[in-house]
This record gives structure tokens, sequence and C-alpha cells, in this order.
């Protein structure tokens, strides 16, 4: 577990050393902002909720995320660091926890940083504190989900850009996967059940229970595994291309 | 003498390639093991097998007896690597960087900051500690490198190509480093300057093609050159005269060659057969005849002529 802090801090001290922490977090604030009040009619509504804030934090995500993601292991490869991270004495779950948390411990500094929102839905009405927590507590975990899938894709490759690109496209099929432009994909050929199991592989559909204040345990559990897979994935096929 | 690091018939594969071919040998506590070979010869794949970065295709590394395939995360203790090129985190500083190794390393806290002090100094980072590691100098660099490879004083050193790229100051300090350090360690270094194995190696051992061509000590290798025992000898003379065919004749010499022709001075190349000592007669014949010897010295042999007819050999 030590080594897994240790890792995370020097992630984490990566993250601010660049100029990445900066933009990655005013970039998600304006935007989130923007998004809400914009194209959310958040006065327009004239609900105290933060419904609209939230119903944008996939699509924020879906490209923000692979920006961070794309250089934990693409970075290493190239640079040939992954040599000396893998030599020192370390299993490669810790070294895939340990990115992976920085990362986390990343988005949700930024996620913390729109407490602004929280503020002025407060001022302005009696908002559901309960509802708006379990959304940050959604939020959260669906972050998680894109920030697995992202190292796991950045493992792969020694070209950031390329792992950008592939990590967002599969985000994009994991948010849209109980929509016709994905479902329609599958439907005529594949059978029934394959159909309602990726339909049920939705982000949305996840995100929406908990965004409405629906603490689900199954939803919880349908992230957290989903982070496991991903993770998993991510440890072995390191293993398998490191030396590529 | 313990043994530190023990190779068993290592193979691997890249695709249709044999990078490393049944490659076995040991090193000892005290030694210092040059590892010598073309470019592509197998090297860093040894080496990076050897610290568990690549596992073996076939064949096994034992790491003061353990087996690291079983053991991975004690043999990866007990050794300090330093991966060709010497890559580094270039957004951290040295000092910061080198807190991170030691951390991971398991050094105590209370210890760290006497490792850091001893390291630092041993290397001479002082100056450049708290710059980011991407502004420093390619010899700077390779100093952070050999820093955190020695930073927990591991018993087994493994160093790609310690000096490549720095200056001749730099490649003097970097040999005086490992040899102040070869007493208590195990030192497998990498290079393909010869006289890098000259200076620091007790042992070299020459790969080609993934396999290993040559195992000795740097003298024994020499001896294996067609100049070891070879008598160089300038004589002033007007003319050669017949000298070569007196020097010829002598006991156990294999040939003469003249080498040059300057301001009236003749010189030789007596070699040797089988690279018997052959210094005593040639000077004794120069005694009996009355040459005008101007200078006279012994060749050890050259390290790049076994280097090029043992590699050479295997391509063949």
């Amino acid at each position: 577990m030590a080594n897994v802090w240790t890792i995370c801090k020097r992630e984490l001290f990566s993250y601010f050393a660049t100029p990445i922490a900066y933009v990655f977090i005013i970039i998600f604030l304006s935007l989130s902002g923007i998004f809400t009040f914009y194209l959310g009619n958040f006065f327009e509504r004239g609900q105290a909720d933060l419904i609209t804030f939230f119903g944008f934090h996939p699509w924020l995500y879906l490209f923000l995320i692979p920006a961070l993601t794309m250089r934990l292991w693409a970075e290493e490869r190239k640079s040939g660091t992954i040599e000396l991270l893998l030599t020192l004495p370390i299993t490669m779950l810790q070294a895939v926890l340990g990115k992976f948390l920085a990362t986390w411990i990343f988005t949700s500094i930024a996620l913390a940083l729109t407490f602004p929102m929280w503020i002025t839905v407060n001022f302005l009405g009696n908002p559901d504190n309960g509802v708006i927590f379990a959304s940050y507590l959604g939020s959260l975990l669906m972050s998680g989900a894109f920030i697995a899938i992202g190292s796991c894709i950045s493992a792969l490759t020694k070209n950031q850009v390329i792992a950008f690109v592939v990590s967002a496209a599969i985000c994009l099929v994991f948010i849209l996967s109980g929509f016709p432009m994905v479902l329609d994909f599958f439907t005529g050929w594949a059978p029934e059940f394959i159909v309602e199991v990726i339909s049920s592989f939705s982000f949305l559909t996840h995100f929406e229970g908990l965004s409405k204040g629906v603490v689900d345990m199954r939803d919880i559990i349908f992230f957290v595994s989903l982070i496991a897979f991903w993770l998993f994935a991510n440890a072995v096929l390191i293993e398998i291309k490191k030396a590529d | 003498m313990t043994t530190m690091v023990e190779v068993k018939q290592l193979t691997k594969r890249f695709k249709s390639i044999t990078a490393v071919n049944d490659i076995s040998f040991k090193v000892e506590r005290g030694e210092v093991l040059g590892f010598l070979g073309p470019n592509g010869a197998g090297k860093s794949t040894t080496m990076k097998m050897i610290t568990g970065f690549l596992s073996p295709d076939k064949g096994s590394v034992f790491i003061q007896g353990k087996d690291c395939d079983q053991h991975p995360i004690t043999a990866k203790r007990t050794i300090g690597y330093l991966p060709e090129g010497a890559p580094l985190y270039g957004d951290m500083t040295p000092r910061l960087f080198l807190e991170f190794v030691g951390k991971i390393r398991g050094i105590p806290n209370t210890e760290i900051d006497q490792r850091l002090a001893d390291v630092i100094d041993k290397v001479n980072l002082e100056s450049v500690l708290d710059q980011s590691i991407d502004t420093l100098s390619k010899g700077f660099k390779r100093r952070v490198g050999l820093a955190q490879a020695i930073l927990h004083d591991p018993d087994v050193l493994i160093l790609d190509e310690p000096t490549d790229g720095l200056d001749p100051n730099q490649k003097h300090e970097v040999r005086n480093l490992i040899s102040d350090m070869a007493q208590q360690k195990a030192i497998i270094l990498s290079t393909h300057i010869l006289e890098e194995v000259d200076a620091v190696c007790t042992r070299a051992i020459i790969i080609a093609d993934g396999k290993v061509v040559a195992d000795g000590k740097p003298g024994e290798l020499q001896a294996q050159s067609p100049w070891h025992n070879a008598v160089v000898l300038s004589i002033r003379a007007a003319s050669e005269n017949g000298i070569s065919g007196t020097l010829a004749a002598l006991d156990n010499v294999e040939e003469v060659q003249p080498l040059s022709n300057q301001a009236g001075v003749i010189q030789f190349l007596v070699r040797p057969k089988d690279g018997t000592s052959i210094i005593e007669n040639v000077s004794a014949s120069a005694h009996q005849h009355g040459w005008l010897v101007e200078e006279m010295h012994v060749e050890q042999g050259r390290l790049d002529e076994v280097f090029r007819e043992v590699t050479n050999f295997q391509r063949s």
C-alpha cells in the first residue's frame, strides 16, 4: 500500500509540474459552468437542482479524461522510464493502482472545485443536498471508469495521440451503449440477450439513477467492477507489451 | 567468494530473431564483469532479463541463489540498475526523483537524508539538485541515473553503457566510482568501449549474435591476440641489411614485418609463435649484432583485435 501511495504521489506531482493540471482544471470548470448556464438554461428552468450541471459531466469527461490518461503509460514507454519503474521492487498491480489513483484524485480535486455551483444553487433556493451528494458520488465513480479505460489504452501504445483518440472512442461507446447508435449495430444479427447486455453497459443509464439521488448498489457495483476489469486488463497488457 | 548472479541457459526470442541464445555465466562478489559485443548482440536484452524487466523464454536467473522468477521482488531489491540511455522522469528534480526511488526502495525515513547526501556527494550532483532533470546536460542525467542505481547500496549493480555519451573526464569519474564500489558488490556493465574493460573490469564476456564467444580476464583475452608478446623494435640503420632475416631465424619467431622506415630508423614488428615470450632472444640478438636500438617494447595484444576476430568469426 505504501508503494501505491508513493507512485500515486509521483504521478500527481507530475500533473502539477506541467501545465496539464491547471489547463485541465480551468477548462473543466469553465466548460461545466458554460454548459450549465447557457446550454442547460439553469436560470430559465427555475429549479433548485444541479441536474443540468451533472447531465453534462459524461460529455466533459469524454474528451477531458482521455487527455489526462493518455500519458500515464504511453509516456513511460516512449521515454523508457517504464524500465526504471518496473525494475523497482514493486508489483505490476501497485504500479497500475498508483497511477490510476493519482488521476482519480486529480479528477476529484477538479470536481470538488465546482463547489461554487453548489453554493449558488443553495443561495438561490432550497435544493435536496442529498441528491446533489449522490450526483457527486455518481460523477466521481463514472470518472473512475473513464480513467481506468484511458489508463488501459495508454498501456497499448507509445503514442499519446493514439491513446487519446482510442480512449475517447471507447468511452463514447460506453456512454452511448444504451442508444440506437450503438445498439443498431448489434440488433439484427446478435442474439437478444447480447443486445440487452450491451445496453446495460451504458454509463448514462447508470449515472442517471445516481444523479437523481437514487443510490442503487447495482450502479455502484457496475462502476467499481468496470474499473477493476479495465485495471486488470491494464496490468496484463503492460506485462505483454512492455518490451515492444 | 559468493556467487551473486547466476545466469543459466538464458534464451530470448523476439518474433523470428533470437536475441539471446543459451547464455550462461556467474558473477561473484568483488567481480566487475564487462559485457562486450557489437550493437544488437544481445547485451541489453540479457541485462533486462537479469533485472527482471523481461522474462526469458528459456533458462533462469538466480540472484544470491534465489530464482528471480519465484522471488521477483527480493531480486529487484538486491539489484541496482541503470537502464540503457539512463531514462529518468524529466519533469522531476534530481532531489525529488531520488527521494521517490528511495521511498520505493524502502529506505527508512530516518536514513534517507544521509543516503541521499552520500550518493549526491559520490556522483557530484549538488549543483543541479533542484533543477528539473529535463534541463540537465547528458553528463548530469547519466549521474542522476547512476545515483538512483546505487542509492540503496545494492549488492548487485547492473549498468547498461554507463559511460556512453560522456566526455573523457566524466568517463574517468564514472570508472573511478565503479572501481571504488567493486570490492563489496558484483557489478555487470556493458560497453562497446574496449579501453573501459581494461580500466575497470576484472573479467570480460564477449557476446555476438546472442551467444558468449569469449569469457576471461581482460589479460587472458588479450593473450588471444596475434599481437600478444610481439616485439616492436626500432633500429637506426641506413638500410635493412639482412636484419629481418636474422630476426626471422630466431627461435619461436613466426614472422617479421618491417613497419616503417623514417629518417634512418627502421621499425620492425616481430611476431612470436603461439604467443610465447621472445623479447630476450630479440634483445640478445640485437646486442650480438651491435644494432643501434632506438626503442624496443613488447605488445600486450589488443583487445579490439580479439574482439573483431571473435565477433566476425561468428558472422561468417
